[in-house]
């Protein structure tokens, strides 16, 4: 379970998150909508403590994240994440990016770790690109790989940041089935996303945010179909 | 016809001051290079302000002329009673004169990797240490490899200068030949042809790591 407790978060004098509430239980899919600049990627980026918090707390099943006695990289084996730019380690191949972290970080044997990866890669894909480097992939395939590397760790969590945001159109689908796919397994995740038509799918609760504040939150069908507020009304009406 | 005095032992006395070019080189470049990852990591770590001391002195080994410095330094080893022999002065003044320039050559090749790649490696949990060893680490050599060559091949020439000091290097045993025999322009070429025939490995090697690292980027 993610707690989100009254999490606040500034960068400079700009507040891009104001007081935060928010609970994901286990198992469930929420997508975060909301313009740019309301605060949805800051957000995961706090969730797996890559950025510090002004205020408030967050807890990852009871672990509070930016207390100080906290171990964060241990921590972060439970939460993967996925960031818009999928960030290949451009040395390795495509099989070595995907067993590093299981090697050095959970410190399982080669054949082991090889086994993960090539079980990951193929889940997503990408089972005849083992031994290509990530130069050679498309924008989607590179995504695709960087979905498996998160996984490779067996993750409770999955956090993704507008995964789809950088890629051509037509690249957008593979990534999308993708997490479909993870969310039919029962995999706990976070997404935020500009795709509403895959929110409204996947989603078993959608929130929008708006200017660092939870505006919204609900099942997609009333989200979408019944929205409260005139931001959502506006923002609905203009992503359509 | 082409008569010259030179014999085979004179070129043998080539060969021992080139093999001793070659060891101060050698020895310089390694030692300035591990220190130059040290000092070049202690200042990306540490920040423009924080390194400044660090900074300051490396500064001064690289704005000094080199002759300057190995004189200097051979005065104050005696003043100081140290007792360092010319090839130990020799080696620890290019070894600070390699660091001074290796540190910031290794400072550009952190910087060079992109700070998205870096955070993508620490969610996945891993440390400091494996995100330096396992992603910093190949991605900054293979960016600062050119620079690194350069560096060496301008130590091995520079090396050179440690005659001051009373080593019998390469450029050293010429000198003696040309003195002794009075065939300067034939000596000479030869001296420059072993100065070639040692930096060419150097320069071939880089050329080969940039061959092999390219189908990966």
């Amino acid at each position: 379970m993610i707690e989100i407790q009254n999490v606040r978060k500034s960068f400079g004098s700009l507040e891009v998150l104001k007081g935060i509430d928010l609970t994901v239980q286990k198992g469930e899919v929420l997508t975060v909508i909301g313009g740019s600049g309301s605060g949805k990627s800051t957000l995961l980026t706090c969730i797996n403590g890559l950025e510090p918090i002004d205020s408030g707390r967050i807890l990852l099943d009871g672990t509070e994240v930016h207390a100080k006695g906290t171990d964060l990289n241990k921590l972060r084996r439970k939460v993967g994440i996925v960031f818009q730019q999928w960030n290949a380690f451009p040395h390795l191949t495509v099989l070595e990016n995907v067993m590093l972290a299981p090697r050095k970080v959970l410190g399982l044997p080669k054949a082991e770790a090889e086994a993960i990866a090539v079980k990951q890669l193929t889940h997503v894909g990408l089972g005849d690109k083992l031994k290509v480097y990530p130069s050679r992939l498309s924008g989607g395939q590179q995504q695709r790989m960087a979905i498996a590397r998160a996984l490779a760790m067996s993750p409770d969590y999955m956090l993704f940041d507008e995964v789809t945001s950088a890629l051509d159109p037509q690249l957008v689908g593979e990534v999308l089935d993708t997490l479909r796919l993870l969310a039919q397994e029962g995999m706990t995740m976070i997404c935020v996303t500009h795709e509403m038509k895959f929110a409204r799918e996947v989603s078993d609760r959608v929130a929008f945010f708006h200017k660092g504040v939870m505006a919204e939150i609900a099942p997609p069908a009333e989200l979408f179909g019944a929205p409260r507020t005139p931001e959502l009304q506006t923002f609905l009406s203009a992503t359509h | 016809m082409f008569d010259t005095a030179l014999t085979w032992n004179d070129l043998i006395f080539l060969a021992h001051g080139a093999g001793m070019t070659l060891m101060v080189t050698a020895v310089s470049v390694v030692a300035g290079t591990l220190m130059g990852i040290v000092f070049g990591v202690l200042r990306y770590q540490a920040g423009p302000v924080w390194s400044l001391p660090l900074t300051f002195v490396l500064d001064i080994f690289r704005s000094v002329p080199l002759l300057i410095q190995l004189v200097l330094a051979n005065a104050f080893q005696a003043i100081a009673r140290l007792g360092w022999d010319p090839f130990t002065t020799s080696c620890v003044v290019l070894s600070l004169y390699t660091a001074a320039f290796c540190t910031e050559i290794v400072r550009g090749g952190i910087e060079a990797v992109p700070h998205t790649t870096r955070r993508a490696a620490r969610s996945l949990g891993m440390t400091w240490w494996h995100d330096m060893r396992y992603i910093v680490a190949p991605l900054a050599t293979r960016v600062s490899l050119p620079a690194w060559i350069g560096l060496t091949l301008g130590v091995l020439k520079d090396s050179s200068l440690v005659l001051w000091l009373g080593l019998i290097e390469l450029l050293r045993a010429s000198q003696i030949l040309v003195t002794r025999l009075q065939e300067p322009l034939f000596i000479l070429m030869i001296c420059g042809a072993i100065y070639f025939l040692l930096s060419f490995p150097v320069a071939r090697l880089g050329g080969y790591l940039e061959r092999r690292w390219s189908p990966n980027d």
